[in-house]
């Protein structure tokens, strides 16, 4: 056996070694800390520029009223405007006509998503429908369930039913073939393949995707109640801007993306809890 | 009664791909004797996949005959598992849940008459744990293993209905060349002590002598079997025997003819021209 030869001794050469910042990697990874407090600062600088921009008063308070104004008109809605009562109306709608759609689109996309004879079927029909405007149904609506709660539901259920479905659709296409083919090669049935393999696979994405169709409900809140409506944070921003309550608008506007985000936040912890499993 | 356990004869499959007709094997004829340990080589396109797949029941041939225990083969059954190369595995369920799976199934299931069945099948799933060398995973997430590990739990989980055949598709094609030899000596050890008939993909020559008692070379285009070999190395084998003459000397043979058949040749003087001419 031949002993490795030493290795030549090299000359100690100075490299200068200038480290890279961490910050600009492609995917790169970013400690907790410092990600919370670029958060942070992401959320509250428009705040501060806004409020800045008011104190150095720069803003026509007509047109722009500052965030203590804002901030004001919040407290008066809730003490004299019954701002309770319309943030649940609001909350009711959205969620009924959320949850109504889901409860159509999760099984409808299951089946689209499994059986190729149903996608051919109702896909393009779908895809055809998701482009028409909800706003413009609102006629139609009106003349078909009245002027009741159900119109503005049955609105915000078109605004996301159609999208529910497709992408319900495409998150069980996504589970992967060798998982429902290991099932088969064991002795599965249809439906044990649906209910042991499909169904808990694609859950995770499942979820993502009533998150994010939830937050597309929202947006359709306030075209939900220009119909005939007397309550809810959508009614409150369109009656404000008939009396040039900007203020008014400023707090509904940030009410609805406060609600939204603690939704948004309420769905990736549940997703955390109950997929623990997941590579994250 | 036909002594081979699985018959191929005349086997042919054809499938229409953008206006023409491929056609994936011609004529394919194989008799798979109990306890065989069947290697499938060849250039890629040949049908050794589709081959496997059609004895697994997952996909169906065009012409001829393939007969089990002398049934004609009409899906996929609960006596011919399949391990995958890679994403089968149930990342939602824990290792042992994943080698447990088959017994929610209603084919298994019925199988289970008295509690001394339902012992000996947890009994089972701890004595596949401890072969796979997985006691210390038992209840770690696909998502916390390794390549390689997880394809002990994919293997772990076919075996664990007792099938009579093992159909492996390139199933240690993604994992690295050591972890590979370990599962080599793995599965060598299961087909001993497990008795089944195992029938296995591969692309890698060496792989395919080392653990086949039969190598069948495929040909493409049409996707044809070109020759068979009978391994001439003892039914014990150890790694050793990779650099003895005789293993080379098949494997020189085998690795000729696949570049023979494979219809894709590199020409090295075409080559060197080329590089005379470029600039770099």
């Amino acid at each position: 056996m031949n002993a490795p030869a030493p290795l030549p001794e090299t000359p100690a050469v100075a490299v200068k070694h200038k480290p890279r910042s961490r910050w600009w990697v492609v995917r790169g990874s970013l400690s907790s800390r410092t990600s919370a407090l670029l958060t942070a600062f992401g959320l509250a600088a428009p705040f501060f520029i806004w409020w800045l921009y008011s104190a150095l008063g720069l803003n026509d308070p007509l047109f722009m009223p500052g965030p203590g104004a804002v901030l004001e008109r919040v407290i008066s809605w809730w003490q004299e405007d019954g701002l309770w009562d319309d943030i649940w109306i609001s909350v009711y709608r959205v969620m009924a006509g959320f949850l109504l759609s889901a409860t159509i689109a999760l099984p409808l996309g299951l089946y689209l998503g499994t059986y190729k004879p149903v996608q051919a079927t109702l896909e393009p029909l779908i895809d055809f429908i998701r482009y028409m405007p909800a706003v413009a149904f609102i006629p139609l609506v009106m003349l078909w369930v009245g002027i009741g709660e159900g119109s503005k539901i049955l609105i915000i259920f078109i605004g996301t039913f159609f999208q529910m479905v497709l992408m319900a659709a495409e998150d069980i296409r996504r589970v992967p073939m060798a998982q429902i083919e290991a099932a088969q090669t064991m002795g599965a049935s249809r439906s044990e393949i649906i209910r042991l393999v499909v169904l808990p696979s694609a859950r995770p994405a499942l979820l993502d995707t009533l998150r994010i169709t939830c937050g597309w409900a929202w947006t359709y809140l306030v075209v939900a109640e220009l119909v005939a409506s007397n309550s809810g944070l959508g009614y409150a921003i369109l009656r404000a801007q008939r009396y040039m309550h900007t203020d008014k608008i400023f707090a509904g506007i940030l009410l609805i993306g406060l609600i939204g985000l603690l939704t948004d936040q309420a769905f990736r912890w549940l997703g955390r809890r109950a997929f623990h499993w997941q590579k994250r | 009664m036909d002594q081979s356990c699985i018959s191929i004869r005349n086997v042919g499959k054809q499938f229409a791909a953008r206006n023409q007709t491929i056609e994936a094997l011609r004529d394919v004829n194989l008799e798979v004797q109990p306890n065989e340990f069947i290697t499938f080589v060849g250039a890629s396109g040949c049908g050794k996949s589709t081959l496997l797949r059609i004895m697994a029941g997952l996909e169906t041939h065009s012409s001829g005959d393939i007969l089990l225990r002398s049934e004609p083969i009409d899906g996929p059954g609960v006596d011919r598992a399949m391990v995958f190369q890679h994403y089968s595995l149930y990342p939602w369920l824990t290792v042992t849940e994943n080698i447990k799976f088959c017994r929610q199934l209603k084919v298994i299931a019925d199988s289970v008459h008295s509690q001394s069945d339902v012992e000996a099948a947890s009994g089972r799933a701890d004595a596949l744990l401890n072969l796979m060398g997985l006691k210390n995973f038992a209840g770690a997430y696909p998502s916390q293993l390794s390549g390689g590990m997880q394809q002990r739990v994919a293997i772990a989980r076919a075996l664990m209905p007792r099938p009579d055949f093992l159909l492996m598709d390139e199933p240690f094609g993604a994992l690295d060349a050591q972890t590979r030899e370990v599962m080599h000596d793995l599965i060598l050890h299961v087909h001993r002590l497990e008795k089944s008939t195992i029938l296995f993909v591969t692309h890698d020559v060496e792989e395919a002598i080392y653990l086949g008692t039969r190598i069948v070379l495929m040909a493409p285009r049409p996707g044809r079997i070109d020759s068979v070999y009978e391994v001439p190395l003892p039914k014990v084998r150890h790694q050793d025997m990779k650099l003895e003459p005789e293993f080379i000397a098949l494997k020189r043979e085998i690795l000729t003819r696949i570049r023979e058949t494979s219809g894709v040749q590199t020409d090295l003087d075409q080559l060197a021209r080329l590089s005379e001419g470029a600039v770099l």
